[in-house]
């Protein structure tokens, strides 16, 4: 919403401020203004000025010397143009020497105006310039009074007649003026209006509020001998009221007018639909006027479309109406889409007569899903969409009849055709002056609260203690509004600053939070940075990650209106927000990259989706050509040993479609999987477009978080020394080191204490299909030194042991 | 024999001043104390020596050996010094070489928000909660006062998974949940990502985050929720920041408000980056609406509380001077690297 300061000052003509106050006062009490523009702010010493006299340019075929006056004395300086539109007698617009304007005659704005110096021009000497409405910053959109070029003459416009030489014609021209925007939220609908917007100017200010005195109009006749209006969908419609308009004169509207409707960013046109316009701004009430000469019966009935409608709208275009759409028809045919555009059949045409004049209330959610259905969008549905006060429509339609006869643009019939089942009343909100102060928090006393009712029209009953709010204020429906009335005009700022007292309460946070700040802090130490992707993804990442037809992962919970196909699944892995950053990494030539996400997938409990889905955070980690499987299995490690978790964990085979199959295990902690690492299969790698060597591990937090444990004992430091025993043998390749070590924790019994493998090779000097391995075996007592004859025995055990599965000790 | 000791003392203590290394030094020990050394052979002669005067000569001949070493190992040690001396001469490094980090990884800008907003509201008795981000439209719009059909609901460009089920738009559905199954005193915040149906670009993400504030309690008022965040934002800005509070709305609050504060780049005196208001807006807020209460069971007439939402990602891009919201997704290390 958009209006202009002399436009607010109409009605708040005691209103002085200047835009910044005007600005800063409006946003503290609840109609933020976003932004304001001086239409002036590049103009500069523009007076009026008439041309006496114009010669030719001795020199130059295309420029004119003219003598121009610019006061009512008689002063004249001489200015070389070459406008091919001046003639001797013209009055206007000339910047002097030292002024400024806002662009060049093409349109083209220049950022802070461009300064106009005295100078010679091939040889004779110019003072100043005249200037066209593009050079003052506008442009014939706004001023369809402008010439298509050349310089703007104002004594080719009665409407300047009597324009004093001298004066500013920045004023002259209505340029003198601030242009706000607002912001304004979607429970005020009055302030939709330069009327709402002014009422709350003048109590933000404390200034009187004139509104618009609408007199009565309109001739002898009766609107009902010419119209009748019948609503059959009064869900739909709250209101409707006709009045008919006859002898049309069409002509431009008055400067006034067309002033502020360019201040709103509204092209002027003609009278009629100006004064349509117009009224949609002042008011907020869009209206619609018909050629009375084309409804049919002279009848309007109000009803929801017929199916498989088709209706041609005023633009031209053809829309599929269906049952859900309100359709304005006359006896025989629609002729209108209430509330979002007028037929072609009975638009208005240089040739009407009579016209109907339309200022109706249609329900707001109504017409913003059929605006939705159709694809339109106008300027009267946004105003509707809203759900407008249907008292304002009888005001806005005689206002707009007022204009009509003050414009001389037609014969207003007298009367109105006004349908109004269920005329909409003032109501009113019980009041606890004490409440709204310990809700604020301040000690207001109760006249200043009423007073604050009264400046924006809501009435006071002394007696009952009940605030009675006007139609048009539809958000104030309880104490708590009262509380926000109160405080926006006492002042945000002026309410004190305390912090809570009462109760106190523990801060803290959750044990799974706990634990997934944890998973950040290790991930971080091991060289990982952390990483954020979308939820949503794309259903083909189940095929990047060549996961089978049939995997349990494909069925994900998806989304019914997504911004595509690409953001249209929640994921069931969290993956693909990895291996996509990791790319990106990596076509960007970052080397040796490390990154981790806590990822939240979305695993549905059933399909369709009946109850919410699990969602599970999971860390996961990827790197690639910094490390093989060993340094992921590391930071895995690290990060259940943090959790307590270490002590039993065991590597399982695993078949992840995305991972190497010769390099992948499940990682097992007290016979709990808690999730998986390996090597990126070749095939998904290429897939994601990364060229090196990339390892992930994924762990699944809920499971950690649940078996996690921070209990820590201290265990004496040993007393008396180990004893250490090196075992060297030699293996068949496919047994592995966890089975190797199973059997000798197994065998060795309490005394053990460690096994390390130190050393393992594969080659040469090793019969093809076997390995050298060695550990360092170490024992220790807690209450003696150990001796030869404790071992011997334990290490016969393990030896025998080793020995069954076919493993050949070397000396 | 005291003559000899003597001549003994003075030409060892001589030759030791003289010794220019190790390898003399240990010769002259050799000669004056080794076994067949000058004093071993002093004392192989005591038997020359009249039986009572044998004691006094061994004493003689122990001082002159205690003298001989004492000086010994203080020649050793003067060596033994100036070697290291030149040891460590000849070790000098360049100390401007680069310096050896341990490669530790980066944390996100937003979870370093995030964790400065948790440590500040923890500090204030503030309890971490969370909740789904694929919710029932009852929490995330119902229950919040925002009816169906509301223009509230478009306005929000929800994701539906189904008629029922959406991905909540914003973190406030947590304040009912909390308020469901909790008696007041609350004081909660709720961090958590929230969907929008906005396209990409530099300052839009159809997946952001939120952390939203709830305190319920008796006599909770707006003052109370001016001062806690007035607190919050000088916390996270500075000790400096000013704050403003605007009036606005939302359906689950009334009064409510939007916080500026005091723009962190040019203190309020108006620049580019506030776009010369000096003033930056931060987050919303207001008075829970008793509606609101109401539907979750919190009587209204007992209790007041205060609501605010703050975008973790808008933060982010503010403390940070991040220009792009995108980068926040794309994960390129030499962005994280700056954190």
């Amino acid at each position: 919403m958009n209006t202009s300061l002399s436009w607010i000052k109409a009605y708040v003509p005691e209103l002085e401020c200047s835009a910044q106050e005007y600005a800063d006062r409006m946003t503290l009490t609840g109609t933020k203004v976003e932004g304001y523009e001086r239409l002036d702010k590049d103009l500069d010493k523009i007076i009026v000025g008439k041309i006496n006299r114009i010669e030719k340019h001795p020199d130059a075929d295309k420029l004119i010397v003219c003598q121009v006056q610019i006061d009512e004395e008689g002063t004249e300086i001489q200015i070389v143009t070459g406008a091919p539109n001046v003639k001797e007698g013209d009055v206007v617009p000339v910047v002097l020497d030292g002024g400024r304007v806002a662009g060049g005659h093409d349109g083209k704005l220049t950022e802070g105006g461009i300064k106009i110096k005295k100078g010679k021009l091939r040889g004779v000497e110019s003072n100043g310039m005249m200037c066209s409405i593009e050079e003052l910053g506008s442009s014939r959109d706004m001023y369809p009074d402008a010439p298509e070029l050349g310089i703007y003459i104002f004594s080719d416009n009665p409407a300047y007649d009597g324009i004093r030489l001298g004066s500013s014609a920045i004023s002259a021209l209505g340029l003198d003026d601030v242009i706000f925007e607002y912001e304004i939220t979607n429970n005020r609908v009055d302030c939709y209006s330069v009327i709402g917007i002014a009422r709350e100017a003048a109590a933000a200010f404390n200034k009187t509020f004139v509104p618009p005195v609408i007199k009565e109009t309109g001739n002898g006749e009766k609107a009902s001998d010419y119209i009748d209006v019948e609503i059959k969908a009064p869900d739909l419609c709250k209101r409707y009221v006709g009045r008919v308009v006859k002898n049309i004169k069409l002509a431009p509207s008055p400067m006034w007018m067309q002033r502020r409707l360019a201040s709103n960013g509204i092209r002027p046109i003609n009278n009629l639909v100006d004064i349509t316009n117009y009224i949609m701004e002042e008011y907020g009430q869009p209206m619609h006027a018909y050629d009375l000469d084309t409804i049919a019966g002279h009848k309007i009935i109000v009803r929801r479309a017929e199916e498989g409608e088709k209706f041609t709208t005023l633009d031209g275009a053809v829309h599929d109406v269906d049952g859900s759409i309100l359709m304005i028809c006359d006896a025989e045919k629609s002729v209108g889409i209430a509330g979002i555009m007028g037929g072609e059949n009975s638009k208005i045409t240089d040739g009407v007569k009579t016209m109907l004049f339309e200022a109706a209330c249609f329900d707001g959610t109504n017409i913003r899903l059929s605006g939705k259905k159709l694809g339109m969008r106008t300027d009267a549905q946004a105003k509707f969409e809203k759900g407008l006060d249907p008292n304002t429509a009888m005001e806005a339609i005689n206002r707009a009849c007022q204009l009509i006869e003050e414009l001389g643009a037609g014969e207003v019939v007298g009367g109105s055709v006004d349908v109004y089942p269920e005329p909409k009343k003032e109501w009113r909100v019980p009041f606890d002056w004490e409440r709204t102060n310990r809700v604020l928090g301040t000690k207001i006393d109760k006249e200043t609260m009423i007073s604050y009712f009264r400046k924006i029209d809501l009435g006071y009953d002394e007696k009952k203690d009940e605030v009675i709010v006007p139609t048009w204020r539809q958000d104030v429906l309880s104490q708590a509004d009262l509380d926000e009335e109160v405080a926006r005009f006492f002042g945000y700022d002026k309410i004190p600053t305390t912090l809570p007292k009462g109760e106190s309460t523990v801060g803290k946070m959750s044990y799974k939070l706990t634990v997934e700040k944890l998973a950040r802090d290790v991930a971080e130490r091991n060289g990982f940075s952390e990483a954020m992707s979308y939820s949503f993804e794309s259903p083909k990442v189940f095929d990047r990650l060549m996961l089978p037809e049939d995997d349990k992962l494909r069925e994900t919970v998806t989304i019914m209106n997504p911004l595509g196909k690409d953001f249209s699944v929640m994921r069931t892995l969290p993956l693909n927000g990895l291996l996509t950053s990791l790319s990106i990494n990596y076509k960007r030539k970052n080397k040796a990259v490390k990154l981790y996400e806590l990822a939240k997938v979305y695993l549905p409990k059933e399909l369709p989706l009946k109850e919410l889905p699990d969602e599970r955070v999971q860390l996961v980690m990827g790197f690639y050509d910094c490390g093989d499987f060993y340094d992921m299995k590391g930071a895995v490690e690290d990060f259940l040993d943090e959790v307590g978790l270490c002590r039993n964990v065991k590597y399982e085979a695993s078949a992840y479609s995305y991972l190497h199959p010769g390099r992948q295990a499940d990682i097992i902690c007290s016979g709990k999987k808690v999730g998986y690492l390996g090597e990126l299969h070749p095939q998904a790698a290429d897939n994601y477009e990364i060229g090196g060597r990339t390892y992930i591990a994924v762990i699944d937090m809920p499971v950690v978080t649940a078996m996690s444990s921070f209990d820590i004992k201290y265990k004496g430091i040993a007393k008396f020394p180990a004893v250490t025993r090196d075992l060297s043998m030699v293996v068949r390749k496919e047994i592995t080191a966890g089975a190797i070590e199973e059997t000798i924790i197994k065998s060795a019994g309490k005394l053990l204490e460690s096994c390390t493998l130190f050393d393992i090779y594969e080659g040469s000097q090793i019969k093809e299909g076997f390995k050298s391995m060695a550990y360092s075996i170490s024992f220790r007592a807690n209450d003696r030194t150990l001796e030869d004859k404790d071992i011997s025995p334990l290490m016969d055990k393990i030896l025998a042991a080793l020995g069954k599965m076919d493993i050949e000790l070397r000396a | 024999m005291k003559e000899k000791l003597e001549a003994i003392k003075t030409s060892a203590l001589a030759k030791l001043e003289a010794a220019t290394d190790l390898d003399v030094l240990n010769e002259i020990k050799v000669e004056y104390l080794g076994k067949k050394g000058e004093l071993t052979s002093v004392l192989k002669s005591m038997k020359e020596v009249l039986p009572e005067d044998r004691p006094k000569v061994g004493q003689m001949v122990n001082d002159v050996r205690n003298v001989i070493e004492e000086k010994l190992e203080e020649v050793r040690n003067s060596f033994a010094a100036k070697l290291r001396e030149e040891k460590m001469k000849a070790e000098v490094i360049d100390v401007t070489l680069p310096a050896r980090k341990p490669d530790i990884g980066h944390r996100h800008p937003n979870s370093i928000a995030l964790d400065e907003m948790e440590r500040f509201f923890v500090g204030m008795g503030y309890e971490i909660v969370e909740g789904p981000e694929v919710e029932y439209d009852y929490y995330n719009f119902e229950a919040l006062n925002i009816p169906a059909n509301h223009p509230a609901k478009d306005e929000q460009d929800t994701f539906y998974i189904n008629g029922d089920i959406l991905l909540r738009t914003q973190t406030s559905p947590c304040q009912v949940r909390v308020m469901e199954s909790t008696k007041p005193p609350i004081r909660v915040i709720a961090p958590g990502r929230v969907f929008r149906s906005d396209e990409v670009d530099g300052t839009h993400s159809p997946c952001f985050h939120q952390v939203e504030g709830l305190v319920i309690d008796k006599n909770i008022t707006f003052a109370d929720l001016k001062g806690t965040l007035a607190e919050f934002a000088k916390e996270l800005f500075g000790e400096d920041t000013k704050v403003k509070f605007r009036p606005h709305h939302f359906p689950f609050t009334e009064p409510s408000a939007e916080m500026d504060v005091t723009c962190f780049k040019c203190g309020g005196k108006g620049c580019r980056f506030c776009k010369g208001s000096g003033w930056i807006e931060i987050l919303g807020c207001g008075m829970v609406h008793p509606k609101v209460l109401k539907m979750s069971g919190i009587d209204p007439d007992e209790y007041t509380g205060f609501a605010f939402g703050v975008g973790l990602e808008r933060i982010a891009l503010l403390k940070y001077e991040i220009d792009d919201m995108r980068l926040l997704y794309e994960n390129d290390t030499r962005f994280l690297k700056q954190f």
